[in-house]
């Protein structure tokens, strides 16, 4: 039988992929500008991860539509309700926007784009120096949107699981089907 | 719940709290530290272009902030075959690629003087089969003077003009040199051979190993360079950009492209070094340069010479030195992409 306390297999397997990928890849952000001695090698990991991040967002994204998320167990108020959902948001529109960004602004720097093994990917804007600079300025903004909304997220979630003693982190979890906690 | 409503101020809610913060501290502090923006000083491809820029001599929005005067050229590469046998890069299957080019001084004021001692640069651009590119940054010296991106930050300060005088401050040369013994025998190496008086003359020189791969698998270590074909020119030496704009007008120039094949125990991460000169050299092709035109956005202006654009087939060495100028190139690029400025620090209309 389905658990109705929890979000879908795949729902959750997706969720904690991009935990892991999204932590991995917003490191690997930081140490490109942060150091020297392995730009072209983080260049290529970052850009590959990119990648696959993107997919995983459009397919999460489309799950998500799919299959509504489980019921919350204690019933928010109106202003919980909105950071809830706003936040989802957020993250998710910063998901596809950050991939998509980094893909335009190689696209517009006019180097071939290639990723880890070599495989090449297609070009998306012109090659335009103006429209690079400013793309790169905005992923390096949004960047810091990204990391402070993903912080915020596993705050609030250990709040949760720490303070307010909730069961809302079995939502995405596995394991422990038992008892629904209550 | 199974300790009464909602939190209380007990000690496993003060750790709890604790815990948060310090996951918090831990997630935003390590990106800060990641980026450099917080923790202990590191060189970064940033500092490297404050660098640049501080020594430059002034301002100048738009301009790469090292070999900021230069001059744009077209032309082609014609690939006679011989470099398939050790790798199997498009580029080196015998025919003709168009390519883009920039010759250019070392330096971060277009508006220098044509210095003869200053390094001279060659920025190749490749097009290739399938949208590949071949992105290539060649200078006239055989040796670099760096074995690493410190020493090359250090030397950029050590070697600067001084704003007084317009000259680099001999002691300070002196003492870098002293407590850099690679770049003092680097330094012997380029004062050994001969000094060209043109661009046209000069030979120009990958500087950084790198790795092909031929079509069976096999790794070499290879360096590469251009030596110039055909007669000297008698064009007085002094200025520059003017004579090679001329000869180009008058016809194309043109260089050979020798392929260095690396043995075991060459170093390939120490630009600072020579390979013994007994290793076999391959003529892999040769560039022609048949057109001049002034630097402009419709040409190699916005183009990042970065030596980590390369075709399927070639791969960086362990050298150091090339992940730091693709880094800084990038960072170099992101910044004057973002301002106005920087096209025609040299006339080749206006030249004659």
């Amino acid at each position: 039988m389905t658990d109705t306390t929890r979000f879908g297999v795949l729902a959750r397997i997706l969720h904690w992929l991009m935990a892991v990928a999204i932590v991995a890849m917003i490191f690997v952000g930081g140490s490109m500008v942060g150091s020297l001695g392995n730009y072209g090698r983080l260049l290529s990991i970052h850009k590959t991860l990119g990648l696959v991040i993107l997919v995983l967002a459009v397919i999460r994204i489309v799950n998500r539509f799919r299959q509504r998320p489980p019921r919350r167990s204690d019933p928010l108020s109106r202003p919980e309700r909105l950071v809830a959902n706003g936040s989802e948001i957020l993250m998710y529109a910063l998901f596809l926007a950050q991939p998509l960004i980094g893909w335009c602004l190689v696209s517009a720097s006019g180097i071939p784009i290639h990723i880890l093994g070599g495989l090449r990917i297609p070009s998306i804007v012109p090659v335009d120096a103006g429209l690079y600079a400013t793309l790169r300025t905005l992923h390096g903004l949004l960047a810091y949107v990204l990391l402070a909304a993903f912080t915020a997220h596993i705050c609030a979630v250990l709040f949760h699981a720490l303070i307010l003693r909730d069961t809302l982190i079995r939502r995405m979890t596995f394991g422990g089907r038992r008892s629904p906690g209550r | 719940m199974s300790e009464g409503q909602g939190p209380s101020l007990n000690r496993r809610t003060l750790l709890g709290a604790a815990a948060i913060a310090g996951v918090g501290i831990a997630g935003i502090g390590g990106f800060l530290f990641s980026e450099d923006r917080v923790g202990p000083w590191r060189l970064t491809a940033r500092r490297m272009v404050d660098r640049l820029e501080a020594t430059a001599g002034g301002r100048f929005p738009g301009y790469r902030r090292n070999h900021a005067k230069g001059v744009a050229v077209s032309g082609y590469f014609e690939s006679n075959g011989n470099g398939t046998e050790v790798c199997r890069a498009s580029v080196f299957r015998a025919g003709r690629y168009r390519l883009a080019g920039r010759f250019s001084l070392g330096g971060g004021n277009p508006q220098m003087p044509d210095d003869p001692t200053a390094p001279r640069g060659f920025g190749l651009q490749l097009f290739l089969p399938g949208g590949e590119q071949w992105r290539l940054g060649l200078i006239n010296i055989p040796v670099f003077l760096d074995a690493t991106p410190d020493d090359f930050y250090t030397r950029t300060l050590a070697f600067a003009p001084d704003p007084a005088t317009g000259k680099p401050d001999p002691e300070r040369m002196k003492q870098h040199v002293a407590t850099h013994p690679a770049t003092a025998a680097a330094l012997q190496i380029i004062e050994s051979g001969p000094h060209a008086p043109t661009f046209g003359s000069s030979s120009f020189y990958g500087l950084n190993a790198f790795r092909c791969t031929d079509d069976d698998g096999r790794t070499v270590p290879v360096r590469w360079h251009l030596e110039p074909e055909g007669p000297a020119p008698s064009t007085p030496p002094g200025a520059l950009f003017d004579p090679l704009v001329s000869e180009i007008k008058k016809g194309p120039l043109r260089w050979t492209m020798v392929l260095v094949i690396g043995e075991p125990g060459d170093p390939t991460h120490d630009a600072t070094k020579q390979w013994p000169a007994e290793r076999r050299r391959i003529a892999v092709g040769t560039v022609v340069v048949d057109a001049v035109r002034t630097e402009s956005g419709d040409n190699v202006q916005q183009v990042n010479f970065d030596p980590l654009v390369l075709p399927n087939g070639i791969a960086p060495s362990d050298d150091p030195l090339l992940q730091a100028r693709s880094a800084s190139y990038a960072e170099s690029y992101r910044r004057r992409a973002a301002e106005n400025g920087g096209a025609g620090a040299v006339n080749a209309e206006g030249a004659r």
